[in-house]
């Protein structure tokens, strides 16, 4: 009997020595050389600015892969998930200056205006802004000089990374300038937040206009100079551009009027050395990264930077009927957008038919837009394209070079004014007059469409940033800022009527989406949806 | 001799033991068991007293003493891989019993990690064997049994050489697999395909597979352990007979393959009258008519042409049995141009040694397939390609064929491009090889110290390659801009399995012990590379880029089985270690339990068996996608998603989303049966009922805002129920003089509900929506939610006028809020049958065979998209220039704009189909050389009774331009030599 235990016993002893040996093998590691852990990614030095050049790319693409795979953000479409494409839908389609044709889930909510918290543009919008915020929280806890320090960084890394940290945190504070513009009461996170299961506390308007001040006030010494920095990357005048904006919208999102602090840092920006691009088409054209006027691009490429949405989105889906495609410096149109009448009627005053911004097709087009659905109803507008201004295609016939201007010096203009108009002090009336002047001079190729001060007006100003910035992603905070949007002007489709309706005030700022709300139990949904 | 001498001990004990229980006079009854081909001795072969859980085994002489008591009248043998027999026992001592290998075999079922007699089997198992499967062009595994097994739900391919989708007890994942896990010959496959390949389980030819085992319930499934969530498939091929004489079979078939229903759009006289009568005689639309009259979906199907042969060599070469298969098929498509073909070989070796105690047996599968694939947009494209535009046209650049152009003269993108086109072999070329080599082998040795006792050692190694390459030719409208494109791509599988397993059987007074416990260690490796770039290679779409990847399961699994008289347990248990997990959450524990009892045992007259069951088990699902899901990782981007900073560009790295907590999905399964055999075993049949309960269920899901690298992540945190009844009943209706009637049949109740999807309960949370639609970018017109069904439609509720037909853009306001908003949509059913059904049966008159096969199923829905896309007016005329086809149910509806969320276009999908019908001939000692000689015709998917009104009531939820299921018909030929 022992000697049949004693063959028991090695054989048991046996198998378990294979078996717990083979245990170890379940602690694997990525095999693929393009994905690799945090631990080993930051070895490089080099690594720090793919991470950044990855912050600056979530504003222009979808993913890892082009013009689609790997996406950043997911429940939506990966060609509708980018960032300015996202953006900009949620600052035109609700306006006058632009409607859709298509039928792309419930797209048509931001004409008809009645989004609520399922509405997955709104949803997408909201989820690309915090993809921004939280890839930053990372670099910025990945970036510290302690980890610099553990990782044996040279000297020269470290310095450079100084700089890094602080674009990362303008872009940081752009994303949630977005946050606070659209959403107002969002969750709230930081480089100290960690990844996990836990519930952000929801953040309220004055708090984050506090935050984004002086996240932008704290990074402006350690920014670039204005014009200093590589192309592409944030410098000292985006820094101001963005500072200027949230005061100009102060009394919007905190009720309290910081004019005087838009003026000077338009003021800042005016100053720094940008010139007006002379034709005002070449601003929206495939070399536009030639521009003196463009303070901060989101830069895209027809070979190495290739989405379904950015200017891909833009330039295809405005070309539609009988457009020629080619004339565009693109392969097809996608027949999509369109504007209304009320837009076009902003080109009616003062002399109007040599406004070099009036960039309209009309041919087979009808004014009036009977049905949303059909391309050739309400005028085209030939803004964007993808040919250079001397004419040649980009390189690539479905994916622009085009850069999108993000920020430029025309915006900075106008917001002088602005500010200027509504009492901010540390400008004057003749400066502004003149500013404006200089965007009409180059409009018209002349004085012809000069105004006088008596013009300066708060509904000429917003008449003028629609005609001057159309397309350009303000429209929605413009119309919210002159008290516009929801009632006191109508246009076509307007709430979901062709003559246009008044619609609740509520819909000044969009809903938490409900997505977030059933994740995270600290939100409440914004007042009235 | 030492060896004698424990059996010696060993004899004692039991003899001691055996003298314990002496009540009333015994004799002792003593023979030999072997072999009955080539009188090779048994060792460890069961003897058994009929009547009784009294035995023994047979020593390493193949011999056996057994007291029995007077009454006693027949003892039984058995052993594993022979048939069992029933001896009389008579006025000799003395009872030798030659059994048979390979024999009986439908009697034995397999189980995973070992086999148990079909009457004393514990769990939901079913089994199908070569006779019962479907007769007809069948190229895939799955398709053999079509229709045949209570809920186990197939649904054929419509392509050649495709995959059927098969899931059993339906759908207990939303984002993890829910596919069976399928065992071949004892090796776990990999449920995932190979680049360039059709259907992953290719490499088996159908005819080569001997029995089908489906084992339903968790009781059963548990020894796979964090796999079997979706049930377990165990296949096993035919192996050669020990001492047989060289047998030589053919088998081949020919047949004709043709569609026969095609999308329901306008003819082009039907369009022409449409466009006019909508826009004028004159009017611009009008203008866009050609004059042609095509009809774009005739001109993209054909008749196909199928072949397939089979040739097997098997035998035994003394105590080496053999089998040796060839299988040529080669199997056009219905769509001009699509063809497969694939030669597979087999080899099995089953030698035995050292008395039969060292059982070797080694399988060896290879396939190559070569596939022509064909552009399936073309479908689409036919169906909306304008009516009344020529096929070809003599200037056309492209190729010859009549193309669409803009206002530049260049293919107009937005339109369709031409079906012919799309399919012509000299604008795009689609080819790719795959070949598939699965080796395994298992060594099974019984310890000669302790016959009771085998060891059980199992390798397999499992390898593919697939390659292949895509030209589209720059005379290809669609391609025309960027001068064509070059597609080049590889994938490859590399998987290997180690399993040891040790079984020990003891019968004793106090019952049957079947213990057996073991370690199983996988690793699986995948590689895929493509390099996707213009014909002058200068233009990059998709850069040259290899993405391999690796997981790796270790497993400790147990198993006891206990029986006495009538009554019968199992107990199993597994540990499952995943890499795909962290190490705090990767091992997962899965146990199971069953308990049965036979009511009947072998009693003639109107009940002869009755068997009560009930199981509980826990099973698991770790296929849930991602291969380190836990691991916080950078994703370098490719070189078309890079940003450019200054004057350079740079590819950018991403940290990716991860959730640290990730574990498997946990399925519960309570399950009660009763298998019986009623009148003289005339008729057998299984009824079961279970209800399951799906825990930490994967879902995509929204995560806190700010908490995590991405907005949605995989996570553990839904619920599921679903519950079922299944009934199978076989029987023998008629079997008199020349006649044999059979019929089979079973019916299947199944349903399932969400019971949870978040981790909080958040009211106005709708649900994950799912089933993207054409139409739009990013419409879906399902849902997953709470309190409903898996894969709801979620739609509006149309209003419909007096006439009957639907309102346009007229809807119910569920919510009373006075307009008709999203919030306004309902769930409304869902594409999953309650019903199925199956009926199959066998009429035999002499020689002469009529067999067949059907299925119906009630009570599932189908969106109708092709309807939803393309009836309505919008859609006819383009802005830039050009008509569309439409769908003939617009001349009713007369919609102007799509409403594709309108539960009009949900409709039932209630059908029976007749699959195959089969007659067939048997020449019994055809000719000197021919032993035996069977000619048969089948007829496949003839009948089809449907109320639904699109192209085919199983195409699984959304109906959008589908192949066509074809028709085929079939003359084929088996004959041994």
């Amino acid at each position: 009997m022992n000697f049949k235990y004693r063959y028991l016993i090695l054989t048991v002893i046996t198998t378990l020595v294979i078996t717990t040996s083979c245990f170890n093998d379940l602690n694997v590691v990525p095999l693929d050389d393009e994905v690799a852990t945090s631990a080993l990614i930051y070895k490089d030095p080099a690594s720090y600015k793919q991470v950044l050049a990855k912050i600056y790319a979530g504003l222009a693409v979808s993913g890892q892969e082009g013009p689609t795979g790997q996406p950043d953000i997911s429940g939506i479409d990966e060609g509708f998930s980018t960032y300015l494409r996202q953006y900009w839908k949620a600052q035109e389609l609700p306006t006058d200056e632009a409607v859709i044709a298509w039928n792309d889930g419930n797209i048509h909510d931001f004409e008809d205006m009645d989004w609520d918290a399922n509405n997955e543009f709104v949803t997408a919008m909201y989820n690309r802004i915090f993809f921004q915020i939280v890839l930053i929280n990372e670099f910025m806890r990945e970036s510290t000089t302690d980890k610099l320090e553990d990782r044996g960084a040279d000297a020269a890394t470290k310095a450079e990374v100084v700089g890094f940290r602080a674009e990362a945190r303008f872009m940081r504070a752009l994303s949630y300038w977005h946050a606070l513009d659209m959403f107002r009461n969002t969750p709230f996170v930081t480089e100290g937040d960690g990844i996990g299961s836990f519930f952000p506390e929801q953040t309220n308007a004055a708090d984050l206009f506090n935050y984004v001040e002086s996240e932008l006030l704290a990074i402006e010494s350690e920014l670039t100079a204005p014009r200093q920095n590589e192309y592409g990357r944030a410098d000292q005048a985006a820094a101001w551009m963005l500072l200027a904006k949230l005061y100009l919208n102060a009394d919007v999102y905190i009720g309290t009027e910081k004019y005087t602090e838009a003026v000077t840092y338009s003021k800042k920006v005016i100053d720094a050395g940008y010139t007006l691009e002379p034709t005002y088409a070449h601003l929206f054209m495939a070399d536009n990264h030639n521009s003196n006027e463009i303070i901060f691009p989101i830069n895209f490429d027809g070979t190495a930077t290739r989405t379904w949405g950015g200017m891909t989105f833009l330039v295809h889906a405005a070309v539609g009927g009988a457009m020629s495609a080619g004339d565009y410096g693109v392969d097809n149109g996608w027949g999509g957008t369109r504007t209304t009448k009320e837009f076009v009627a902003k080109f009616d005053t003062i002399p109007s038919n040599t406004d070099s911004r009036k960039m309209f097709f009309t041919q087979g087009q009808t004014l009036e837009i009977e049905s949303v659905a059909n391309f050739t109803h309400g005028w085209a507008i030939t803004k964007y394209s993808n040919k250079t201004s001397t004419g040649v295609n980009g390189s690539n016939l479905t994916f622009p070079d085009t850069d999108f201007p993000m920020f430029r010096l025309a915006d900075a203009y106008l917001m002088y004014a602005e500010a200027v108009v509504r009492g901010g002090t540390g400008g004057d009336m003749a400066t502004a007059v003149s500013y404006i002047n200089d965007l009409r001079g180059r409009a018209y190729g002349s004085t012809m469409g000069n105004i006088t001060m008596g013009n300066l007006d708060l509904p000429f100003l917003l008449d003028e940033r629609s005609r001057e910035l159309y397309w350009e992603c303000h429209r929605r905070t413009d119309l919210i800022r002159f008290g516009k949007f929801t009632a006191g002007y109508n246009w076509t489709w307007k709430g979901g009527t062709k003559e246009g309706n008044d619609v609740d005030e509520k819909y000044n700022i969009f809903p938490i989406p409900s997505s977030d709300l059933g994740a995270n139990p600290n939100l409440q949904q914004n007042a009235g949806y | 001799m030492k060896f004698k001498n424990v059996y010696g001990k060993s004899l004692l004990l039991l003899l001691f033991m055996s003298l314990a229980s002496w009540t009333f006079a015994q004799r002792t009854i003593t023979g030999t068991v072997t072999d009955a081909e080539n009188g090779e001795l048994l060792i460890g072969a069961n003897v058994t007293i009929v009547g009784t859980t009294n035995g023994m085994t047979t020593d390493i002489d193949g011999k056996y003493s057994l007291k029995i008591s007077e009454d006693a009248t027949t003892l039984s043998f058995s052993y594993i891989g022979y048939g069992s027999i029933e001896l009389p026992v008579g006025a000799s001592n003395i009872l030798d019993a030659q059994l048979s290998f390979g024999e009986n075999l439908q009697e034995i079922v397999v189980i995973g990690y070992g086999e148990v007699n079909r009457n004393d089997a514990t769990g939901a198992i079913q089994t199908i064997s070569t006779k019962d499967f479907n007769n007809g062009a069948i190229t895939s595994v799955q398709d053999l049994i079509v229709g045949k097994i209570a809920g186990v739900n197939i649904t054929p391919s419509t392509g050649p050489g495709g995959g059927s989708s098969i899931s059993i007890r339906g759908t207990s994942s939303l984002s993890a697999s829910n596919a069976p896990l399928i065992v071949i010959d004892g090796i776990p496959i990999e449920n995932a395909g190979t680049g360039g390949g059709r259907n992953y389980l290719n490499f088996v030819n159908p005819n080569d597979i001997e029995t089908l085992t489906i084992l339903k319930d968790a009781s059963a499934t548990a020894i796979y352990g964090s796999r079997a969530s979706g049930g377990v498939i165990l296949i096993t091929t035919k192996t050669g007979k020990s001492g047989g004489k060289l047998n030589v079979n053919y088998s081949g078939n020919v047949s004709i393959n043709q569609a026969i229903a095609t999308a329901d759009v306008l003819t082009a006289e039907e369009y022409r009258v449409l466009i006019i009568d909508k826009y004028g005689e004159n009017s611009s639309q009008a203008n866009l008519l050609g004059t042609e009259n095509t009809d774009w979906q005739s001109a993209i199907f054909q008749n196909a042409l199928a072949t397939d042969h089979n040739v097997n060599l098997s035998g035994g070469i003394k105590g080496l049995p053999y089998r040796f298969s060839v299988g040529y098929t080669d199997v056009d498509g219905i769509l001009i141009g699509d063809n497969f073909n694939r030669t597979t070989l087999n080899l099995n070796v089953n030698p035995r040694f050292f008395n039969n105690t060292l059982q070797v047996n080694f399988n060896t599968k290879a396939m190559f397939s070569n596939n022509n694939f064909v552009d399936g947009g073309a479908i689409g494209a036919a169906n909306a390609f304008d009516p009344t535009q020529p096929i070809l046209d003599e200037n056309s650049p492209y190729g010859g064929y009549y193309t669409t152009t803009n206002n530049q003269g260049l293919p107009n993108g937005l339109a369709p491009t031409n079906p012919l086109a799309l399919l012509d072999q000299n604008l795009r070329q689609d080819q790719s090889n795959v070949s598939r080599y699965v080796i395994n082998g298992s060594i099974d040795y019984r310890m000669p110290f302790l016959k009771e006792l085998r060891a059980n050692l199992s390798l397999g190694y499992d390898a593919a390659r697939g390659e292949g390459q895509v030209i589209v030719d720059a005379q290809m409208p669609y391609a025309a801009i960027d001068t064509g494109s070059i597609t080049d791509y590889w994938s490859e599988t590399n998987n290997q399995i180690l399993e040891f397993y040790l079984n020990y059987v003891k019968e004793t007074k106090a019952g049957k012990f079947d213990i057996m416990a073991g370690y199983s260690w996988q690793h699986f490796y995948f590689n895929n590379y493509s390099f996707s770039r213009n014909t002058s290679g200068r233009v990059i779409y998709d850069e040259a880029d290899e993405s391999p990847g690796e997981y790796y399961l270790v497993s400790l699994f147990g198993r006891a089985q206990y029986s006495k008289d009538k009554f019968l347990a199992t107990f199993t248990l597994r540990r499952d270690g995943s890499s795909r997990f962290s190490p705090e959450t990767r091992w997962g524990l899965f146990p199971a339990a069953a308990l049965a009892y036979k009511i009947v045992e072998d009693r003639a007259g109107a009940v002869n068996n009755l068997k009560f069951r009930m199981g509980y088990g826990v099973t698991g699902q770790q296929a849930i996608g991602p291969l380190y899901p836990y691991l916080p990782v950078y994703v370098t981007s490719q070189s078309n998603a890079q940003y450019q900073l200054g004057n350079q560009f740079y590819n950018t790295l991403r940290p990716g989303g991860y959730d640290l907590n990730i574990k498997w999905e946990e399925t519960e399964t309570y399950n009660v049966g009763v298998d019986f055999k009623l009148f003289n075993n005339k008729i057998n049949g299984t009824l079961d009922y279970y209800q399951r309960y799906t825990s930490d269920l994967l879902n995509f899901i929204p995560v806190a805002i700010g908490t995590n690298l991405t907005n949605q992540i995989t996570t553990n945190v839904g619920d599921m129920q679903n519950s079922g009844l299944e009934l199978t009943l076989n029987g023998t209706v008629y079997d008199k003089e020349n006649w044999t009637v059979e019929i089979g049949g079973n019916a299947t109740y199944e349903q399932n509900e969400i019971t949870k999807l978040l981790a909080s309960d958040d009211p106005a949370y709708q649900g994950v929506f799912t089933g993207g639609i054409s139409g739009g970018v990013g419409n879906t017109i399902q849902i997953h939610s709470v309190g409903f069904p898996v894969s709801s439609f979620f739609v509006y509720k149309q209003k419909y006028g007096d006439d009957g037909q639907p309102l346009e853009d007229e809807y119910e306001d569920l919510n009373n809020d006075g307009q008709i908003t999203p919030d306004d949509r309902y769930r409304f059913e869902n594409p999953a049958a309650d019903w199925f059904f199956g009926i199959n049966g066998r009429i035999g008159y002499k020689n002469l065979e009529l067999a067949f096969s059907g299925r119906a199923k009630i009570g599932g829905y189908i969106y109708n998209n092709v309807q939803s896309d393309q009836a309505q007016y919008a859609r006819l005329v383009n802005s830039t220039g050009f008509l569309v086809n439409a769908h003939s149910d617009i001349q009713d509806i007369q919609f102007e704009q799509p409403r594709y969320f309108s539960d009009y276009f949900i409709q039932r999908a209630d059908f029976f189909r007749l699959d195959y019908v089969t007659l067939s001939y048997n020449f019994d000692k055809f000719s000197d050389n021919i032993q035996n000689l069977r000619v048969y015709v089948t007829a496949q998917n003839t009948l089809l009774a449907s109320n639904y009104s699109g192209l085919d009531p199983e195409v699984g939820g959304i109906d959008g331009n589908v192949y066509p299921r074809a028709q085929t018909f079939l003359f084929g030929v088996n004959a041994s030599f």
